[in-house]
């Protein structure tokens, strides 16, 4: 009889992981066992302090990572059995990923803005305007779950940004999907949206996941191997049955660029964000991103660097296509978080822009400028679906911009906050979003690719249009005398929205810990 | 280095928190921020004593302390200091600035008392004295650039106070753009030192001149005495300050009589190192010095408005104080005597004005006044000690000042000496005029007018000034004021004059009994007319002199004029050519974007196409790049 060895995991490097993995659990459990009335603040307050747990042990495992000699910085070890990477791109995403899980749980657990209920419906299997759904928030109902969820889906996303193989990939993938599937069809108002919203996110998700495993099937039809290193070397030594690698890279990379939400793959994001639960949005905007993002440089520039001259060419396209259509998609939006979904989408150009930009393997400052940007983007992305959170009528939020007229004159702090926001995704200086765009620039320049630095320059100016457009509405404006109510914040949104509003500015004036921080992290390791 | 002269900077922290503290502080301070505003500058200036007394108690060598308080910025091969020096010259002005400004605060409180918005008042007065004890602390000319840029802002904002009227606030943006001509010759001066000597910290650009190229140097002067004029309303850029007459009237006498409109003398001073290097930009100061104070002397002559005759008088003593400085090293010293006694004495009067026009109901047509003297007999008195100063009766702190600047220009250049000489005839003339037409002669009041003495929160300053003005001149005992600021400016060598020194203070008698006599035959032996005589039955000096000497005209013809066309131009470029472009290109990117918005059809079916055919194209398009 064979044995069947036990694997070896370095318990110490995948600490983060183990810990985060634990909490969700343990939420499953509460939401068993602990009664209905303290439930939410239990759930809330047990997310919170796992997230903040995992972010110990995050930065605890980030000072036992090595430095390892060759010819360009890198940190960190191989783990798991050759699944994961713990290697500083990687840190530096769990570290990103948490820090914005966490002001996204806060928003989650806000109840002062819906009378004293969450954002989530009391019991998604009510249809939608049945009495069934009158009775749940008759009862205050509230949909704990929603903690625990988060918190795979937070999971999924680590281990995505850290998977060095491509199977170990496609399981975080999932593990990231679908609990944000389900997040997605909770919202409490304009459920139907909502649910048209994660039926959408489902079936498009599915179908680009199965182009991603076919993409892995022809991968390792070419290279023998799921492991991104073991790629990597047959894409050095074999010469033959290219254009199956390179269907492979295709496949592989529609997956992976349907998450980051580039064109051609973009088309769920504007119904998705509009849809989903705000809270649920922002989560997804900022961490789905981030995720995918690094996965996405991980297996381009660790897998197939070897053969980057074959496939950069369509990538730039992809770039190029994508800041295009994210820019100009959104000068027409009447509502704030589809402007704010074609924003995203001109944010992935930006980012690919620095991801692919990058010659010779080394990607050292496209990776860290790729980090610095996104972490510019998470932080404002989330302070700005906090602040679409508290505009609100007797509807809920009121998302139409044209509701948001003189919103200035009437809460000169909070608009002045989005506008902040909206000035860091245009990239004006002294604040994170010009650094960000600086670095992802400056990172493809290096690389030559300055014809796609101009194309960006532009489409940022195209993309400044209507990002001072809503500030100009905002304040120079007369306020509408049916505007929306404003909600008053609670200390969980108030928090998020500082937070995001320092951060902001912190990162555009002193931009040197983070940048330094990312520099730091280096290349991947495989 | 443990010294109190290292806190220098406590002087200008304490009026920056006051002004702070008054312009964030809400309504409920209105009550009592008069007194904080007064309180901040009163403790500046007693903390200037302190210093002033332990400097004094030094040695002459050892009497120059500058302090960094900070690295401003590093940038490569510039570095600037956040850096004070307290010298022999700074701790004149900061007394100067400190002292007449606390006695002008004291007197505000009283002369605004009315005012809604008096807090705000403060908090600027208070601004200002903080720019300008940066302005003459600063060891750098980049930080002296930064209170001399705090001063005019505080003269914008204090020029047009009273925002309502129109004229105000039209004097406060005339005031602000003439000064930016000013401040553009500083500008480059700066950016000259830094691209010639690589610094900007004023005791190395003064070791660095006598590297420099003669061009060079004369330019820095230039330039420099550009920026002075526009700060210190000389020629050509004297229009502004008979504007900035709209401007509340301790406001006038702080500002635009004893402190910000000698900015420029100072400089000069400051700057002696490069002065003393360029016979050119000397002989420049020198023009420009006398021909500002005949004009400013002959606007003063012709003016009914009692604070634009001021004004007018004003500027020709800065004249004065300029000539002075653009004498040399003979000359430093006694442009800064006088630069302190008339800080003393047209204060005094601009507040004297004041007080008079309190008491008549904010009138400032002298034609109204007359026999004042009954009505307002402290005001009177007091205004008689700085009307007998400026003119120069022996004995008086102006007549010392004046006197040796008359002295030092005789030994410059007969001719220079002789303008001065006939500068202090017009000053006795036009000042004998207000003084009689105001105080003596018959009541010409408007009906309802039932002048007043003031209150004694204002008639307390007047005094105390008057005393200075009448005892300034002790500083010349035993040549104090020349020997405190030898380590400074230089020595003064003595000039060989073409006669001897008290048969021209003799002679300079003579002509200012023979103004005054003039003034007096004209003004008080007769009737003056309660109206003034239309421009056409006056002679032509009396109309030019009324219009300042056309340099509205001037300004407008050279200056305005081209510049409006110029703008029009640019305007009508933007509008049709630029903003033609950006607006059809929105519109394309509208319509583009509009286009993209029917694509999002809603349709998941049509997106999984649209991903379908995204991932069928990225394919081909990999594998194109493969087989070509």
């Amino acid at each position: 009889m064979n044995e069947i060895p036990a694997p070896v995991l370095e318990w110490d490097l995948i600490a983060p992981l183990m810990v985060l993995g634990a909490v969700a659990v343990v939420g499953v459990l509460l939401e068993a066992f602990v009664p209905r009335g303290p439930r939410f603040v239990v759930q809330a307050s047990v997310a919170v302090a796992g997230v903040l747990a995992a972010l110990g042990t995050t930065v605890w495992t980030a000072t036992r990572v090595d430095v390892l000699d060759g010819e360009v910085l890198a940190r960190g070890q191989v783990a798991a059995e050759g699944a994961l990477s713990v290697d500083g791109p990687a840190l530096f995403t769990w570290g990103l990923l948490l820090v914005l899980a966490l002001l996204s749980m806060l928003l989650f657990a806000e109840r002062r803005l819906g009378g004293g209920l969450s954002a989530f419906t009391g019991r998604a299997a009510d249809a939608p305007g049945s009495p069934g759904e009158a009775e749940a928030t008759r009862h205050r109902l509230e949909h704990t779950e929603v903690f625990p969820l988060a918190l795979f889906a937070l999971l999924g996303m680590m281990l995505f940004a850290a998977s060095t193989d491509l199977l170990m990939m496609f399981v975080a993938l999932e593990v990231l999907s679908l609990p944000l599937y389900v997040l997605c069809g909770l919202a409490r108002r304009r459920r139907l949206l909502s649910q048209e919203a994660a039926l959408k996110y489902f079936l498009l998700g599915a179908f680009s996941s199965a182009f991603f495993l076919y993409g892995v099937a022809l991968v390792y039809g070419y290279a023998g191997g799921f492991g991104l290193a073991e790629v990597a070397d047959a894409v050095a030594s074999r010469t033959q049955e290219r254009p199956l690698l390179l269907a492979g890279v295709a496949l592989l990379a529609v997956g992976l660029l349907f998450k980051v939400g580039a064109v051609p793959f973009h088309s769920w994001t504007p119904d998705v964000y509009q849809g989903a639960p705000t809270p649920v949005t922002a989560f997804m905007a900022a961490g789905t991103k981030a995720a995918a993002v690094v996965a996405l440089a991980r297996v381009l520039l660790v897998a197939f660097g070897g053969a980057e001259w074959d496939w950069q060419p369509a990538f730039w396209a992809v770039a190029a296509l994508t800041m295009l259509v994210g820019a100009v998609g959104s000068i027409a939006q009447g509502d704030v978080k589809r402007m704010l979904a074609y924003s995203s989408i001109a944010h992935a150009g930006f980012i690919l822009v620095g991801v692919v930009g990058a010659q010779g393997g080394d990607g050292v400052t496209s990776v860290s400028s790729a980090l610095f940007y996104l972490t510019a983007y998470g932080v404002a992305t989330i302070g700005a679906f906090a602040v679409v959170m508290l505009v609100r009528d007797a509807s809920g939020e009121s998302t139409d911009l044209e509701t948001w007229t003189g919103l200035g004159r009437r809460a000169p702090w909070l608009a002045g906050a989005f506008a902040l926001f909206m000035l860091s995704f245009a990239g004006i200086p002294l604040t994170a979003g010009f650094i960000g765009k600086w670095g992802v620039f400056s990172a493809a320049w290096a690389g030559g690719l300055w014809p796609l630095v101009v194309l960006g320059v532009l489409v940022s100016a195209v993309a400044a249009f209507f990002y001072v457009r809503v500030v100009l509405t905002m304040f120079f404006d007369e306020p509408r005398p049916d505007g929306p109510l404003l909600a008053v914040p609670g200390a969980m949104t108030t928090v998020v929205v500082t937070v995001a509003a320092v951060a902001t500015v912190a990162l555009g004036v002193m931009p040197g810990p983070v940048l330094d921080l990312a520099q730091q992290a280096g290349a991947f390791v495989r | 280095m443990n010294d109190v002269l290292d806190t220098a900077w406590v002087l200008v922290a304490l009026p920056l928190a006051g002004a702070l503290l008054l312009l964030t502080w809400g309504k409920e301070s209105d009550r009592f921020g008069h007194w904080i505003g007064t309180a901040a500058s009163a403790a500046s200036f007693v903390w200037g004593v302190v210093l002033f007394v332990a400097l004094a108690g030094r040695d002459a060598g050892d009497r120059s302390v500058t302090t960094n308080l900070f690295t401003w910025f590093d940038a490569g091969r510039v570095r600037v200091d956040m850096a004070l020096t307290y010298d022999q010259l700074s701790a004149l002005f900061v007394l100067l600035i400190t002292g007449v400004g606390t006695l002008i605060h004291v007197y505000s409180i009283g002369y605004m008392a009315d005012d809604p918005r008096r807090r705000r008042f403060f908090a600027f007065l208070n601004l200002f004295v903080a720019s300008m004890l940066t302005l003459v602390l600063a060891a750098d000319y980049l930080v002296l650039f930064l209170g001399w840029e705090g001063v005019g802002l505080a003269s914008y904002l204090l020029i047009g106070f009273w925002q309502h009227k129109p004229s105000a606030a039209a004097a406060a943006q005339k005031a602000f753009v003439m000064n930016r001509v000013g401040d553009l010759g500083m500008v480059i001066a700066i950016a000259l030192m830094l691209a010639h000597l690589g610094t900007t910290d004023i005791d190395r650009v003064a070791t660095g001149v006598p590297a420099l190229s003669q061009g060079v140097v004369t330019a820095l002067g230039l330039l420099l005495l550009l920026g002075a004029c526009g700060k210190s309303a000389q020629v050509p850029l004297q229009a502004w300050l008979l504007d900035a007459m709209e401007g509340p009237t301790p406001v006038s006498a702080l500002i635009h009589a004893a402190t910000m409109v000698t900015a420029g003398v100072y400089l000069i001073v400051r700057s002696s190192a490069i002065f003393d290097a360029s016979e050119t930009a000397r002989l420049a100061v020198v023009a420009v010095g006398l021909v500002t104070l005949l004009v400013g002397a002959a606007i003063g002559c012709a003016k009914d408005d009692i604070k634009k005759a001021l004004a007018g008088s004003t500027m020709s003593q800065i004249g004065y104080m300029t000539l002075a400085a653009g004498l040399g090293p003979a000359g430093y010293a006694f442009a800064i005597f006088h630069l302190v006694t008339h800080g003393f004495f047209k204060a005094n009067m601009f507040l004297g004005a004041g007080s008079v026009m309190h008491g008549t109901g904010d009138d400032v047509d002298m034609r109204h006044y007359g026999a004042l003297r009954t009505a307002m007999p402290i005001t009177f008195f007091t205004f008689a000690a700085g009307y007998l100063a400026i003119i120069g009766f022996p004995g008086l702190s102006g007549f010392w000042s004046k006197d040796k600047i008359i002295e030092t220009a005789f030994g410059f250049n007969v001719w220079v000496g002789l303008g001065t000489l006939l500068g202090a005839g017009v000053t006795a003339f036009y000042m004998t005029r207000l003084m009689v037409m105001t105080f003596l002669g018959r009541k010409r009041w408007r009906d309802g007018v039932h002048p007043h003495e003031s209150p004694a929160v204002m008639t307390v300053p007047l005094v105390v000034l008057a005393a200075l003005s009448v005892l300034g001149g002790v500083m010349l005992l035993g040549h104090w004021i020349t020997d405190w600021l030898a380590p400074v400016v230089g020595e003064a060598h003595h000039e060989e004059l073409p006669v001897p020194a008290i048969v021209l203070t003799l002679l300079v008698l003579v002509v200012v009994v023979a103004g005054v006599a003039l003034a007096w035959a004209t003004y008080g032996r007769r009737e003056v007319a309660a109206d003034a005589p239309a421009d056409r039955e006056v002679g032509w000096w009396t109309r030019a002199a009324r219009h300042e000497l056309y340099g509205n005209a001037v300004n407008d013809a050279l200056v305005v004029r081209p510049t409006g066309q110029l703008v029009r131009g640019v305007t009508a470029f933007d509008r049709q050519v630029v903003a033609g472009a950006v607006g059809g290109l929105a519109g394309l990117f509208r319509d583009a974007s509009q286009g993209l918005g029917r694509l999002q059809t809603g349709f998941v079916r049509s997106y999984a196409l649209v991903l379908f055919a995204g991932a069928a194209a990225l394919a081909a398009a990999l594998l194109a790049v493969t087989i070509a």
